[in-house]
């Protein structure tokens, strides 16, 4: 295979599944990384077998940082790609009343992600090439009352790869921000969801690989969400705190 | 949520869940009785239930190829099209196939599904090793024709009323390439259709499009396609590049329902002269790609759409050999006296019997589809008894509305199918909005 291993870290996420099984339809050895990474094993099996390719399952804890260099060092090769999916949204009433809970859903979607990004932005550095992709989210892109936990540390970790990308344009390693509206996932589950407002993972996962090719800085999934954002940005805070959105 | 078959009728709420794993499954089996969904491919009701549809999207695995003998193992939510995705360009495409590539291995097991191959190879069920089926308790039990066989040969054709299938073993076939060598006869009537088809029993797939609008002497007008695997040495210099041809193009999607008016006799009959003036045109050998030979329709998603907004229905029956003739004439007749022309008609020659209550036998199987009406639902219900008459019987795969009364009549194995469903207890697990309309 001449195209290069693609890493997944949060592999056990529908989004994450779908963006590896895109890569190995394209050809590319797929390094999937999640907790408990050996339930991973039908997965594995299927994409390995559907496309032919070397995929390997590695145990990753997104929270416990002090293990992610060994985690970097223990893999078969350093990935030319690098998706982050590790997310959790956790329950706003909950994360209201306790901090922990708060602290929690501020540590997956920011602390461990960003930990993961920046060892392997510095590997990639020194390499001179690589591509990172953040799956961010449009919560991040203004808090609102009913989801601002989440959203704010999605708005940290937005931010976070908009400076990456800054400080490694010129070093030949491509950072990209997704930010999804409303995907069709184990996250919600449940929820009703707008159908016109909602992603299907794999046609994510195709947009996310088209856009990663033509090395796109930033992308809405839908991009009707695109004018959904900048409608809700652009909202004067008077106004806007009065809504329920 | 609203749930339909591929008919988009009947339309009802439903409880649709999705899960995860076999344990989840079982779970949602402890709240009354269920029916397992494919991918809604089924025309009509087969795979609904208000209280509890369980779709198998999550089982989507592939689990194990056998390179020497072709056996795929599977979940039963894979999809057709993603195996032919897999192993086409690795030289196997499905034994079986049906007219679209989006179905999962669970339905085209409990519909034993039937290609253009019927007559030499039979239904996919033919092609199954073996099946692991959850029962009404949760068990789950493996079958085969060796091994728990009355399970086995119930559940091909059983409709997800045996059980929810779980994973499966089935074969594929070898190709050299994805490209067919296709020789289409235009047919002036039934009786030269009919011969077309005699003549070629070895033909490995044989299916004829028919204009029903035609009527008198020209009553129906066919093209009888047989088709080939092409084999690699006999590929022109020009497809050789790509010998399991181009990959598929750009699906394209009707994005609304058209205007039911859009849809009437006169565009149809202009459709199907336009269709019967190509045919004559491309008479004769060509070469053509896999997908569009056996998923012409498939490039259009949503084209189901196309009906407007009541929806569609399509009869389906098979006719015995030696009433063939007469019941199709009869069944032709009829519907070009209405002038209610079929957007697609197809006649095919099916071979023997397969699953306990599967729909083939030997004969002929005619099928067409038709916007719904008052005046087509009184239509098919004439179809309904001059199907009867000819000692035919129906595909519930494709039935939205036939009647326990006319099932029962048709079809005496229904009655063996209910009864087996008590003794088991699968009634007890398993139902469908079409189980409980037609008294499975
Ligand atoms: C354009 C088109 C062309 C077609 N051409 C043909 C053809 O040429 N020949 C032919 O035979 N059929 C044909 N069909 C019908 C189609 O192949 C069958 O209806 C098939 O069963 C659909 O599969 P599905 O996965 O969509 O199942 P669904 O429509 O979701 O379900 C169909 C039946 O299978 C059962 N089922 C589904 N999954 C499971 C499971 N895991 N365990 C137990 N039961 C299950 C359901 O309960 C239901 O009774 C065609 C349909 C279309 C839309
Ligand atoms: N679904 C949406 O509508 C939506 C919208 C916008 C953005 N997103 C973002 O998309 C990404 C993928 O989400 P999804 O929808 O696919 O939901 P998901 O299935 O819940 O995926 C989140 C994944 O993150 C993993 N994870 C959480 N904490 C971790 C940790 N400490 N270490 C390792 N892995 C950890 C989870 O692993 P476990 O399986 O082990 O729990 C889970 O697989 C997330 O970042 C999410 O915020 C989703």
């Amino acid at each position: 295979m001449s195209a290069g291993p693609v890493l997944i870290l949060g592999a056990r996420s529908d989004i994450g599944m779908a963006i590896a099984r895109a890569y190995a339809a394209d050809g590319h050895a797929i390094q999937l990384a999640a907790r408990n990474a050996d339930t991973l094993e039908p997965e594995r099996n299927d994409i390995a077998l559907r496309h032919g390719t070397d995929v390997t399952l590695h145990e990753l804890d997104a929270l416990d940082y002090d293990s992610h260099d060994a985690f970097l060092d223990s893999l078969p090769a350093l990935p030319d790609i690098a998706v982050c999916t590790v997310g959790y949204m956790g329950e706003q009433s909950e994360n209201e009343a306790d901090m922990q809970a708060a602290r929690l859903v501020m540590r997956s979607n920011f602390e461990g992600p960003t930990n993961l990004l920046a060892l392997l932005a510095n590997r990639f550095e020194t390499r001179g090439s690589g591509t990172l992709i953040g799956i961010s989210s449009v919560a991040g892109d203004r808090g609102r009352a009913t989801n601002y936990v989440y959203g704010s540390a999605k708005a940290g970790f937005t931010a976070f790869l908009s400076g990456l990308r800054n400080r490694l344009a010129k070093k030949g390693v491509h950072v990209m921000t997704v930010k999804p509206g409303f995907v069709a996932t184990k996250m919600t589950d449940g929820m009703d969801l707008p159908e016109k407002l909602t992603a299907d993972p794999d046609k994510l996962a195709c947009s996310v690989l088209r856009a990663a090719k033509r090395r796109r800085n930033i992308i809405y999934v839908k991009p009707v969400w695109w004018l959904v954002m900048l409608i809700i940005r652009n909202i004067p805070e008077a106004i806007f705190k009065k809504l329920s959105i | 949520m609203k749930l339909s078959g591929w008919g988009r009728y009947p339309v009802a709420d439903c409880t649709v869940t999705a899960p995860r794993t076999p344990e989840a499954l079982s779970e949602a089996r402890k709240s009354g009785p269920l029916i397992a969904r494919g991918n809604g491919r089924a025309y009509g009701d087969s795979a609904m239930n208000e209280d509890s549809t369980v779709s198998m999207r999550h089982f989507n695995r592939f689990i194990a190829f056998d390179h020497t003998t072709g056996q795929l193992t599977a979940e039963a939510g894979v999809l057709l099209g993603d195996v032919i995705d897999a192993f086409l360009p690795r030289g196997w495409f499905p034994a079986v196939t049906p007219g679209t590539k989006f179905v999962t291995l669970g339905g085209m097991a409990a519909a034993d599904v039937h290609g253009k191959n019927h007559h030499l190879d039979g239904g996919f069920g033919n092609t199954i090793d073996w099946l692991d089926i959850m029962g009404p308790d949760g068990t789950v039990t493996r079958c085969s024709r060796e091994e728990n066989a009355e399970l086995f040969d119930w559940t091909i054709g059983g409709m997800g009323l045996t059980g929810v299938i779980l994973r499966m073993a089935i074969r594929l076939r070898r190709v050299e390439t994805g490209w067919i060598l296709q020789h289409a006869h235009p047919a002036p009537n039934l009786a030269a259709a009919m011969e077309a088809f005699e003549a070629a029993p070895d033909a490995p797939y044989s299916v004829a499009w028919i204009d029903c609008l035609s009527t008198g002497e020209h009553l129906g007008r066919f093209i009888v396609m047989l088709g080939e695997h092409a084999p690699l040495d006999r590929l022109p210099n020009r497809f050789r590049q790509v010998p399991f041809g181009p990959p598929p193009g750009r699906n394209r999607t009707v994005p609304f329902n058209l205007p039911g008016f859009a849809l009437n006799r006169w565009t149809v009959r202009a459709f199907n002269a336009a269709y019967y003036r190509m045919g004559l045109r491309n008479a004769g050998t060509s070469y053509v790609p896999w997908d569009t030979y056996f998923y012409p329709l498939d490039g259009i998603l949503g084209w189901n759409r196309i009906y407007g907004r009541r929806g569609f229905l399509q009869f389906q029956c098979v006719l015995p050999d030696d009433t063939a003739r007469a019941g199709l004439k009869a069944l032709l007749t009829t519907i070009a006296e209405t002038g209610q022309g079929s957007f697609l008609a197809v006649l095919k020659k099916m071979g023997p019997e397969g699953g306990r209550f599967s729909f083939p036998m030997p004969g002929y199987t005619l099928a067409l589809d038709f916007p719904v009406s008052d005046k087509v639902l009184e239509l098919m219900e004439q179809l309904d008894r001059i199907t009867l008459d000819h000692g035919g019987r129906f595909y519930l795969a494709k039935d939205a509305r036939l009647t326990a009364h006319m099932l029962h009549a048709t079809d005496p194995r229904a009655g063996a199918f209910a009864a087996m469903r008590r003794e088991t207890g699968a009634d007890t697990g398993f139902a469908s909005m079409q189980s409980e309309r037609l008294g499975l």
